[in-house]
């Protein structure tokens, strides 16, 4: 058993039939990329996994656990991250905030739940803020914890997005186009983020049109077409050898 | 009817409208978050009650609103609710805040949610929904996004609109002359009806000197939230 089975993931938006049935399967480490063309389903597809959608049917395990679908009150412990293409970083905070407040907020919570009178709320804050600064330095952000969404570059913006999202341990990450909101000149800075985590082995989903990159990052690409999945293989089998007409079509018209 | 005489009671009369402009303010601020919840709420007989209820409290003129809360509880009820007339003691709150006051008070108070409710709404729906979906993504609770997130974006979005609104509000004030509240204008058209023109200009210098601090007050908050864009 894989260790994140997806299988005949199904989704409708009134009429629509945006998901026909999308399932693929990945073990832990892995990078997974998927391509397709625009309106295919991507980011349905990814809205569905990280819950922001429920979708109609078809089903997620991972790590012979069940993710959806759930009985009302039934609870999953996947974290699943998710980095989007316009980043939406919170305005309010500076850099360093955006990275915790999802932390703190899960550390207020788990006090609360212990009900341990000797677990200070500070000493959590202090944990969670050398966490954060440790993301930062990893995406090159250590200098800017104190700056403002606004007083930062699409790319910093956007890496500051991915320390967010890492801020709380996700056994899987999934991206949506994390560079296609970026001038060029910014994308590799982005790119070289998420190749360093793929050296970490992170679990990473990753929805991108950058072909090169999706070649030299990924253990397997899967193909979207009009809300199924149309071929899956390693890159080598889908850059050099794709088996459909549709494949083809859509990597001449790519390169 | 000598200078300070008349600044003595214009200072009276102030008195009263500067408290009923912190009470409304106070009290509607809150309601009009309540009604704004309600205007939006997923229960569609809820949400077209406050939505009447805002139409009717933005329709009709604040002057007909306030002669109708001081006295159509009463009549409804055969004289048995009667805005109350406190005795604090205090010669001079006993005085000002009478039935006519309380009765103004709430009226002001539902006018001005109604108004609030609305820059309200057109706050939290100028938040892009990616703030929310970013925020649940991270773990978070609808409350703690909306707190956390969303509500300090729209805290930003509308201190203008509020501020003007807020302004608007001292002017207003002088409305609950209609029934007989010894407001700040009440006491300047005293003097008038005794013949003196002068205490009515005398009066409008305590409305702009207010407004003057309010708006510099007003426009500090906004220059305090433009650490970040939206
Ligand atoms: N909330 C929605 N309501 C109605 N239709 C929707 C909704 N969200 C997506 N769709 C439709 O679903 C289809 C797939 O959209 P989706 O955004 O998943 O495509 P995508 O593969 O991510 O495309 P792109 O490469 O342009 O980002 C589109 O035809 C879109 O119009
Ligand atoms: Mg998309």
């Amino acid at each position: 058993m894989a260790y994140l089975e997806i299988e005949n993931i199904v989704k409708s938006f009134g009429e629509t039939e945006v998901l026909k049935g999308v399932g693929f399967t990945m073990e832990k480490g892995e990078v997974v990329s998927i391509l397709g063309s625009s309106g295919s389903g991507k980011t349905t597809f990814l809205r569905c996994l990280c819950g922001l959608e429920r979708a109609d049917g078809g089903s997620v395990v991972a790590d012979g656990e069940r993710v959806f679908p759930l009985e009302k009150g039934e609870t999953h412990s996947l974290k699943i991250g998710l980095v989007f293409q316009d980043f939406r970083l919170f305005p309010q905070y500076n850099v360093l905030e955006n990275v915790t407040l999802a932390m703190n907020l899960l550390s207020k919570q788990e006090i609360k739940k212990s009900g341990d009178k000797k677990r200070k709320f500070t000493e959590e804050k202090d944990k969670n803020e050398a966490r954060a600064k440790d993301l930062l330095k990893k995406v090159g952000l250590i200098d800017k914890i104190k700056n403002y969404p606004c007083e930062l570059s699409g790319g910093q913006q956007q890496r500051v997005a991915i320390a967010r999202a890492l801020a709380l341990s996700p056994d899987i990450l999934c991206f949506d186009e994390p560079t296609s909101a970026l001038d060029p000149a910014l994308t590799n800075e982005v790119l070289k983020v998420i190749s360093d985590l793929r050296n970490e082995r992170m679990t990473m989903i990753i929805v991108t049109h950058e072909m090169e990159f999706a070649k030299n990052v990924s253990d397997k690409i899967v193909f979207m077409a009009d809300g199924v999945v149309e071929e899956t293989g390693t890159p080598d089998e889908i850059f050099n050898r794709p088996k459909k007409d549709k494949t083809r079509e859509f990597l001449s018209s790519s390169l | 009817m000598d200078f300070a005489t008349i600044t003595a009671e214009l200072l009276s009369g102030f008195g009263t409208s500067l408290i009923l402009f912190t009470g409304t303010l106070l009290l509607s601020l809150p309601l009009g978050l309540l009604f704004c919840f309600g205007s939006m709420s997923k229960i569609v007989p809820v949400k077209w009650f406050f939505k009447f209820i805002i139409w009717v409290l933005r329709g009709t003129p604040l002057m007909l609103q306030i002669v109708a809360v001081f006295y159509v509880p009463g009549l409804l009820t055969n004289g048995a609710f009667r805005w109350p007339d406190l005795n604090t003691g205090w010669q001079w709150f006993d005085a000002n805040m009478d039935k006519r006051f309380w009765a103004v008070l709430f009226a002001f108070t539902i006018n001005y949610a109604a108004y609030f409710s609305e820059i309200y709404r057109g706050g939290i729906q100028s938040v892009p929904r990616g703030q929310y979906e970013a925020g649940y993504v991270l773990g978070m609770n609808k409350t703690q996004v909306f707190f956390k997130v969303i509500w300090l974006q729209v805290v930003k979005r509308i201190v203008p609109p509020m501020s003007n609104e807020i302004i608007t509000l001292v002017k207003d004030t002088s409305l609950a002359k209609v029934i007989g509240v010894t407001e700040l204008m009440f006491a300047a058209d005293a003097a008038r009806a005794k013949g003196l023109i002068w205490p009515i200009f005398y009066a409008g210098a305590f409305y702009l000197v207010f407004v003057g601090v309010l708006t510099f007050v007003l426009g500090r908050l906004e220059k305090k939230l433009s650490y970040f864009k939206v």
